[in-house]
């Protein structure tokens, strides 16, 4: 008998191995690190869109974006999205974000039109962005000069080397890839992960724009259904009050 | 009002339905937690085919608009977002759920005489399921709906003879294109749901002819009062109404903090490389189906061969219709047999749950020989119980259901 609860345990210790939120498929990437990022700090948001705009936007695209869906939710007027965010005079407020960059022109600069954006942090997962982004480094083999640790002989320049300074490549006590800043740039490394995360989290919830609304209604569907499940209980118990055991 | 409801009982068997089903329809008092989920998978069907009616509504069955047309839905549709996850996490929570209904009838024999044709209406449900499950996941027209699509029907490629026609046939186009997509879309939000409303309803009806097992496999019908009531049952109604609605609400919670929570289950319910729209020039480095596959996937990338793989993986899930006459043991419940039936058992729900985790792993070689070492356990599983069950020392079974 003994055996057999000790099967039992053993199924549910792997139901529980496959259950937990672990990444499921494609293997893991070695040396990501966690993202620092809050989808509850509007302000951050509203950093992360401003660089997101200023940055990447040149090359990339956010095809399923729109403006004025970025106003709504972090909390900017149409008046101030036209501001801050939109770039061009004939760019209405409904509409999408579009590379400010012609797909034709991207092709000769980088060899490939620079990827739409706006599931990347779905489709990759906000740690790997936000690993990716601070993985640049020196490497003169480069066309671009530059290597990522986390994108090997990526076509992407280090948009962020001013704030980040530059990284060269060295190997750790383990022999292990390890990156150290040579030459400071004009934010310390704390100051440039808080704005990497910025524009990780500004990604994250591009993504998935619902994801603002669906965690503080959970909270109400799940109250609802606390307070249900307690009367259908009580209900229940005295319906079968009368059934012997 | 009364009055209206006679004139129309007078005319349509609604009372008398309600008392041979329902108020009237007598079921074992003794049912436990294993018997919630008999009701939870009706659940969940309703709120596949409400929540799929909605997205219908929005979605775009075309290779140039499906995959813009599901991220429409999550974006600019009014309440888009919701609809989309309780369908997506609906289809999890449809096998998490019809995976233990199963297993509670390998532990209490429910499969058993005069209960067979219950079980083959619920394996011809689950196969229908497959395909809905299968087809429903290329409508959102990702890398994973893609590429797991092209290799799955690449295996009825491997069928001698009729194989690559065959494939043709079901694709409608030399790859995965428009002409699948479309054909899915049909078939998964009109013929497969109409199938398994059917099925289901013989699944139903199969069960209210001969009335429900219960976790004592005691038959309630020996024993009954004078009104010709089982002493030992209760009406489904009110009493298994009520209570299978605690199940529900206890269910929708859970469901819930998956919607409001977790709707990718850290990449389990959806995939990662499902948010890359489809490319059929770039195959993903890694392809896995869906966690409910994923079984029946490692055992059929534990056979070298192909066609034999194919052949082994259909087997495995064919071998379950069989399961009433493979188990000559007459007792039902697991609470009165053998040890040994026990540990088999177990040896089974393990090697399930382990190849269904290898079913996600990339392919190494030591992983192949666990999937070959796991598919041998799930086959011996049949053909132990056959060989067992036939002299299998029993414990008595009692007359009355006492617990």
């Amino acid at each position: 008998m003994n055996a057999v609860k000790y099967a039992y345990g053993m199924c549910f210790v792997l139901l529980g191995v496959l259950l937990s939120p672990v990444q499921a498929s494609g293997g893991k990437v070695e040396g990501l690190v966690k993202a620092e990022i809050d989808l509850g700090d509007n302000a951050s948001l509203q950093r992360g869109a401003q660089l997101f705009v200023d940055r990447c936007l040149s090359c990339h695209s956010a095809n399923l974006m729109r403006y004025n869906r970025i106003g709504q939710d972090l909390g900017l007027s149409d008046a101030e999205v036209k501001a801050r965010l939109i770039r061009g005079a004939d760019v209405k407020i409904g509409s999408t974000m579009q590379s400010t960059m012609p797909a034709a022109l991207a092709n000769t600069a980088f060899g490939v039109v620079p990827p739409d954006l706006s599931l990347t942090a779905r489709s990759r997962g906000a740690d790997w962005l936000y690993s990716y982004l601070r993985a640049f480094y020196v490497d003169p083999a480069r066309p671009l000069g530059v290597n990522n640790l986390v994108f090997k002989d990526v076509g992407m320049p280090n948009v962020f080397w001013r704030e980040q300074g530059e990284q060269v490549l060295t190997k750790g006590a383990h022999g292990e890839a390890v990156l150290s800043l040579v030459k400071p740039g004009s934010m310390s490394p704390a100051e440039f992960d808080g704005m990497i995360g910025d524009l990780v989290g500004f990604m994250s919830y591009m993504a998935e724009p619902a994801v603002l609304q669906r965690k503080s209604l959970g909270l109400w569907v799940l109250g609802f259904l606390a307070v249900l499940l307690v009367l259908v209980f009580l209900l229940k118990q005295d319906y079968w009050r009368d059934i012997k055991k | 009002m009364n009055k209206l409801f006679q004139w129309f009982d007078a005319r349509l068997p609604l009372s008398s339905f309600w008392n041979a089903h329902l108020s009237g329809y007598y079921v074992p008092k003794n049912f436990n937690f294993w018997y919630f989920f008999g009701s939870l998978a009706l659940t969940v069907f309703v709120i596949q085919i409400v929540s799929g009616i909605w997205l219908t509504m929005n979605y775009k069955p075309s290779a140039a608009e499906a995959f813009a047309s599901v991220e429409y839905i999550m974006r600019d549709v009014e309440w888009g977002w919701l609809i989309r996850y309780m369908h997506s996490t609906g289809a999890s929570a449809f096998f998490i759920v019809i995976y233990l209904h199963m297993l509670r009838g390998l532990m209490y024999g429910s499969y058993k005489n005069p209960r067979e044709l219950i079980w083959i209406f619920g394996m011809l449900i689950y196969v229908v399921l497959m395909a809905e499950a299968f087809m429903g996941y290329l409508l959102p027209w990702g890398q994973m709906s893609y590429w797991g699509a092209q290799v799955i029907i690449s295996l009825f490629g491997a069928i001698p003879f009729v194989g690559p026609d065959l494939a043709l046939w079901i694709r409608g186009d030399y790859v995965v294109g428009d002409a699948t997509l479309n054909r899915f879309f049909a078939l998964h939000v009109i013929a497969l749901p109409l199938i398994l409303l059917f099925l289901i309803g013989g699944h139903v009806m199969a069960l209210h002819e001969v009335g429900s097992n219960n976790p004592e496999g005691i038959d309630i019908k020996k024993h009954k009062d004078a009104n010709g009531k089982p002493l030992d049952g209760v009406a489904f109604h009110p009493y298994y109404t009520i209570k299978d609605l605690v199940g529900v609400v206890v269910f929708l919670f859970f469901f819930a903090i998956v919607v409001f929570y977790m709707p990718e289950m850290g990449g389990y319910f959806l995939e990662k490389p499902n948010f890359i729209p489809a490319n059929p020039l770039l195959t993903p480095e890694h392809i896995a189906p869906v966690w409910y596959f994923t079984p029946f996937y490692a055992i059929l990338r534990a056979v070298p061969d192909k066609f034999l793989g194919v052949m082994a993986m259909g087997g495995a899930i064919f071998v379950l219709f069989l399961l009433p006459w493979l188990d000559r043991n007459p007792v039902r419940s697991i609470r009165y047999r053998s040890p040994l039936f026990k540990g088999l058992l177990a040896m089974f729900v393990i090697s399930f749950v382990v190849l269904g985790w290898l079913g996600m792993q990339p392919v190494t070689p030591l992983l192949t020989f666990m999937a070959q070492f796991f598919t041998i356990l799930y086959f011996g599983y049949f053909v132990a119980l056959w060989w067992m069950s036939k002299n299998e020392k029993t414990l008595p079974v009692p007359e009355r259901i006492t617990r």
